[in-house]
């Protein structure tokens, strides 16, 4: 058994992964979800004109903004109390003006895509696939399909 | 109440996510090169636990702490999930972030992650923008 300011392994995160989505139900009455939170976030730095394209729905959605703000908390409570050294979670190239462009490219695709695909990891992946939704199935196989399809070319080319 | 609520959830999920080290740009190369299992056991373990999970609440008609009915849904199946889902494994791939590691891996100072997020934002609305014109 290592210390919690080492890796939590698989069997320890993977579960407690898992539980967020009863614990989210039962506590909230919502489902897991996050990439939605980017529509909410666009929409709040939009002017008002713009924000009817989103057709967003607070009542299911509204609540994942607070859901990220927490996130983010968390994982500088991670890095910085829970932590013996500190992480590295991006590569030093990542540090440039190419890297960012790169990130932001990223970025774009990770927008557009999960928007379209009506869900990412943690919709599609975890929550749809816990409901044995073969259409988050899909989704998912999409997902590694792509990954799998970057990975290849830029390790080949 | 509610609102402390998501974000104590969120706070705590963050947490999860950053010392299994999910936000790493290192493990999702791993993950896609097939060179360690770390990840896909994390997802497997995650997505069995919860399927258990909404079996039981299925099985014995768990309520919420306030005694509502539970409500889930899944989504209907359209073209979008495969070349969504294809564009997003894209981006995945590039920045070792899926949308909820983009805001871990900002929270845990990899500042970089702010031109990923700039760029999911970005993404989002332009899909909202042209998505009357896409197959679905």
């Amino acid at each position: 058994m290592s210390s919690i300011f080492g890796l939590w392994h698989w069997y320890i995160a993977g579960p407690l992964i898992g539980l967020f989505v009863p614990a989210l139900l039962i506590c909230l009455n919502k489902m897991l979800g996050i990439s939605s939170s980017f529509e909410h976030i666009c929409m709040l730095v939009l002017p008002e004109g713009k924000r009817s394209i989103f057709r967003f729905n607070m009542e299911e959605n509204g609540w994942k903004i607070l859901f990220v703000a927490g996130i983010m908390a968390g994982a500088f409570i991670a890095s910085h109390f829970l932590s013996s050294t500190a992480p590295h979670f991006l590569p030093q190239k990542y540090y440039s003006a190419q890297g960012y462009g790169k990130l932001f490219i990223g970025g774009l695709l990770v927008g557009f895509g999960t928007r379209y695909a009506n869900g990412c990891t943690s919709g599609h992946t975890i929550f749809g696939l816990s409901l044995l939704q073969s259409s988050s199935l899909k989704a998912t196989l999409s997902f590694f399909a792509g990954g799998l399809i970057y990975t290849f070319f830029a390790y080949h080319f | 109440m509610k609102k402390i609520g998501c974000i104590l959830y969120g706070i705590a999920f963050g947490i999860v996510l950053t010392k299994s080290e999910v936000i790493s740009w290192f493990r999702i190369q791993n993950m896609f090169l097939f060179k360690e299992a770390h990840m896909y056991l994390i997802i497997g373990s995650a997505v069995a636990v919860g399927a258990l999970s909404i079996q039981v609440i299925k099985k014995f008609k768990v309520k919420t702490l306030k005694g509502e009915e539970i409500r889930y849904s899944g989504k209907p199946f359209n073209k979008g999930f495969i070349i969504g889902g294809l564009i997003f494994g894209l981006g995945w791939a590039i920045t070792g972030a899926c949308p909820g590691p983009i805001f871990a891996q900002i929270g845990a100072g990899e500042y970089p992650a702010i031109f990923t997020l700039a760029g999911a934002l970005t993404g989002a609305f332009v899909y909202h923008s042209v998505k009357e014109k896409l197959p679905r």
